[in-house]
């Protein structure tokens, strides 16, 4: 009893960190949502399809790119199935850092943590990881948060589309990167972390100048990785 | 219904469901994990950097560093607050307060 208690209240000391990182991120994610809905609504399709595409898929990006291509009349299923495929391709590093630590979960936890993986959560998950420890409450609960978030402004996006113009305008969007940044400084205490942190700017600058969609953090992860096994083999 | 819509949206949430189960699945069946695990080990830090630099210095798609860029100002403000504090709720809340003003002074 003692001991279930102690559990109970350790994963609600963690739930409530999870919900005080979260939600400037959620914040950032709102404007995203809105979009969504709104070019949704833009090139043809019913506001129960957008709803369902962000219930079902939840991964903005991907989405973006699929609603673009459901507003040429070209693009069939291979093709955006395709296209969202490529865009998710940088989930399967994420997914590969966080196994080690997922593998302790049953497999319904297992998959809705996988089922929910995004950029947000991994890094919001991933940060907790270094200045605490890996904790699978935590990550189950911002995932859900950010679920919640991502597929209620969908809808709001669908049922105010004529009201609002262009929410990604509004400095919203700044949130996040504001959010991050913190827990990035905390991420970055040793001087090997703040290398790869600088190699990882680099490199995501370069993608994003040279790539489309989100590989540039593809390419910052395995320039980051590179840069980890060098310094890894000067130490030794 | 359009069926061929559903269908789609289902396409595509199979296949994001594969990207992010992929590794869990590799790290369950495959035996020689932990020699790719080191070198995996930067990846979270990098995933960060690259949530927070690119949308700093090239918020419309170019790079764009120059005292004009709000989110540049903005973020600079944040990174700042973000090393005195540590504390989230005070870098994001006067790091927007920062990024509003901008705007609103037209900078």
């Amino acid at each position: 009893m003692a001991d279930s208690a102690a559990v109970s209240g350790e994963n609600e000391g963690t739930q409530r960190q999870a919900v005080k990182d979260a939600v400037p991120i959620m914040l950032g994610v709102i404007p995203f949502g809105l979009t969504c809905g709104l070019m949704g609504i833009t090139v043809g399709l019913t506001a129960f399809e957008i709803v369902l595409m962000s219930a079902l898929v939840f991964a903005g990006a991907a989405q973006f790119a699929a609603i673009l291509l459901f507003g040429t009349t070209a693009a069939g299923w291979g093709l955006i199935v395709f296209t969202t495929l490529v865009v998710n391709l940088r989930h399967i590093l994420m997914s590969a850092s966080l196994a080690p630590s997922m593998q302790q979960a049953p497999l319904l936890k297992r998959f809705l943590l996988s089922f929910s993986l995004t950029d947000e959560s991994f890094a919001l998950t991933t940060a907790y990881r270094i200045r605490v420890g890996y904790s699978a409450v935590y990550q189950l609960t911002v995932s859900i948060l950010l679920y919640f978030v991502w597929v209620g402004s969908t809808a709001l996006g669908v049922l105010f589309a004529s009201q609002i113009s262009d929410p990604l305008a509004w400095g919203l969007d700044f949130a996040m990167p504001a959010g991050f940044i913190v827990l990035l400084v905390q991420s970055i205490g040793n001087r090997k972390n703040r290398i790869i942190a600088l190699i990882a700017a680099v490199a995501s600058i370069a993608g994003a100048l040279m790539l489309p969609g989100k590989w540039y953090i593809i390419i910052a992860c395995l320039a980051a990785c590179l840069a980890g096994l060098v310094i890894d083999k000067e130490k030794s | 219904m359009r069926w061929d819509i559903i269908s789609i949206i289902l396409g595509m949430a199979a296949v994001t469901l594969l990207t992010r189960s992929a590794g869990l699945v590799w790290h369950s069946f495959g035996k020689n994990f932990s020699r790719y695990e080191n070198f995996l080990r930067p990846i979270p830090i990098a995933v960060l950097t690259a949530l927070v630099v690119p949308s700093l210095l090239m918020p419309d798609g170019r790079l764009h560093i120059s005292i004009y860029n709000p989110y540049l100002i903005a973020g600079a403000f944040a990174l700042l607050l973000a090393y005195k504090t540590r504390n989230v709720f005070i870098t994001v809340a006067l790091g927007m307060a920062m990024m509003l003003s901008l705007r609103y002074f037209g900078l």
